[in-house]
């Protein structure tokens, strides 16, 4: 996020401190490291950086937010590895002992969406200054944040609601489309290896969200984030039209927008696809 | 009339030791895999390609190491994880991919777009390092310009590296990265 998308970085900034959410940084982090790249390359080094990032949370004495389904997920999942199995336990121990580092496995990792969703849907809707009446929404959860659903905190239940509950508090409408739950195509390296696939299943999602008559996306990491800001660009350079043109806007960011922020404090007007006609609509 | 070609799998190609090694490494339940081909009518990859799940796995339990391993198709899971949930075995398919990914860049089959990512983790401690036009932004944002990470940090870089060096990912990654019938 930081060195992808700053824009999105100051709306969490921002948003969080005013929902009375204190953010602490997590000095000398690293990548988180990517699940579907780095993981897929060494699984053992994937873990030991992971833990590595775990254990400065630990050394804070805090658990790790995150803006991210992609660093979710690693830090979900290298935490369930290091529980259920007491060797790789030791082997990531020893060799964060070898820099200096000590890790009890402790901390626990948190989405930011987990952690504005705790607030409560009532206390939120009281911040909300800014109704985004009429505004439809196209909900993207993405995959990491819901799946395997068994390692994360949700409701066991088959379509989730508190992303679109969430939309909803800030006045704008969830509009319902199909394949909803479907992948945005960039994860597990797909988007760095074979771009043609990955931004074919993007546009699958575009084409159910406008079809469904969204004005924008909202999402929660940045990677489908990414993926739905730089696609629509290449899709309407392979069609030779302005066909895609559907804002991506992060969470924070509609959230802030509703709570009467300025679209500046949210890096608004920083993203590719412009967001200035949606904008106009509730200045 | 066209000649038929029949694809015959000979004992040779079979070994035996490689569904034990991905059952090891934590597809624990890939034996019970029944080829039902929930998988592959779930999979986002396979809509478009010629991907299918059911049969990476098939392959896997027939031992057919070589094949699995060098084609292309094992990098088109874009681990979304929905065959995993679906599976009714509950067989980790998306873990089973991983671990034989790991073992295909073991062997030198890596795409050489994931060898620049990898390296750039190497180099830099992120996959995806900070540039100047994003440094920009957050100057003009006023958010940090560079983030309290491992870019505004020499000790914790070089912390990063030496766990990179401890797990081998630095000889694992380096060169030029072709891997064989990747290209």
């Amino acid at each position: 996020m930081p060195n992808r998308y700053p824009n999105v970085e100051k709306s969490i900034r921002v948003v969080l401190p005013a929902l009375g959410i204190e953010l602490e940084e997590l000095e000398g982090a690293s990548c988180c490291p990517a699940p579907g790249v780095i993981r897929s390359f060494s699984e053992r080094t994937w873990l030991a950086l992971a833990s590595r990032n775990l254990a400065l949370a630990e050394r804070a004495g805090h658990d790790i937010i995150t803006g991210c389904n992609g660093c979710y997920g690693t830090f979900k999942e290298a935490l369930n590895i290091v529980h259920e199995k007491p060797d790789r336990l030791k082997d990531v121990q020893q060799i964060l002992k070898s820099v200096g580092l000590k890790y009890e496995a402790g901390v626990d990792a948190k989405h930011l969406i987990e952690v504005i969703y705790s607030i409560g849907i009532d206390p939120l809707r009281k911040k909300i200054t800014r109704p985004l009446t009429g505004l439809k929404v196209g909900v993207h959860y993405g995959c990491h944040l819901l799946r395997p659903s068994k390692l994360r905190p949700w409701h066991q239940i088959q379509k989730q609601t508190f992303l679109d509950e969430l939309v909803e508090v800030t006045g704008a409408e969830s509009v319902k489309y199909k394949d909803k739950f479907l992948c945005c195509g960039a994860g597990g390296g797909v988007r760095g290896s074979n771009v043609p696939v990955s931004i074919d299943i993007a546009r699958e999602k575009l084409d159910n969200m406008m079809e469904a008559g969204a004005d924008c996306i909202v999402d929660v990491c940045s990677f489908c984030h990414l993926q739905f800001e730089v696609c629509q660009a290449e899709l309407n350079k392979e069609l030779g039209e302005n066909k895609y043109h559907l804002p991506v806007i992060y969470y924070t960011q509609l959230l802030g927008l509703s709570m009467g922020f300025e679209p500046q404090d949210l890096g608004l007007h920083k993203h590719v696809v412009s967001t200035q006609a949606l904008l106009d609509r509730f200045l | 009339m066209g000649e038929i070609i029949r694809e015959t799998i000979s004992a040779g190609d079979m070994d035996p030791t490689f569904i034990e090694k991905i059952e090891k490494a934590g597809a624990d339940r890939i034996r019970t895999c029944l080829s039902c081909g929930t998988c592959s009518s779930v999979c986002p990859s396979g809509r478009r390609t010629a991907f299918r799940t059911r049969e990476l796995i098939r392959k896997a339990l027939l031992g057919l190491r070589e094949d699995v391993l060098s084609s292309p198709d094992l990098w088109l899971c874009a681990t979304c994880l929905t065959c995993l949930e679906r599976c009714p075995r509950q067989i980790k398919i998306t873990d089973a991919i991983i671990i034989m990914r790991n073992m295909a860049v073991k062997e030198g089959f890596m795409l050489p777009q994931h060898r620049k990512s990898a390296q750039k983790l190497l180099q830099t401690g992120h996959a995806v390092p900070l540039d100047d036009a994003n440094r920009d932004m957050r100057r003009e944002l006023g958010i940090p310009e560079i983030p309290p990470t491992v870019h505004s940090s020499e000790e914790a870089l070089a912390q990063v590296k030496e766990i990179m060096r401890l797990t081998g990912f630095d000889t694992l990654v380096e060169g030029e990265g072709t891997g064989a019938k990747q290209e």
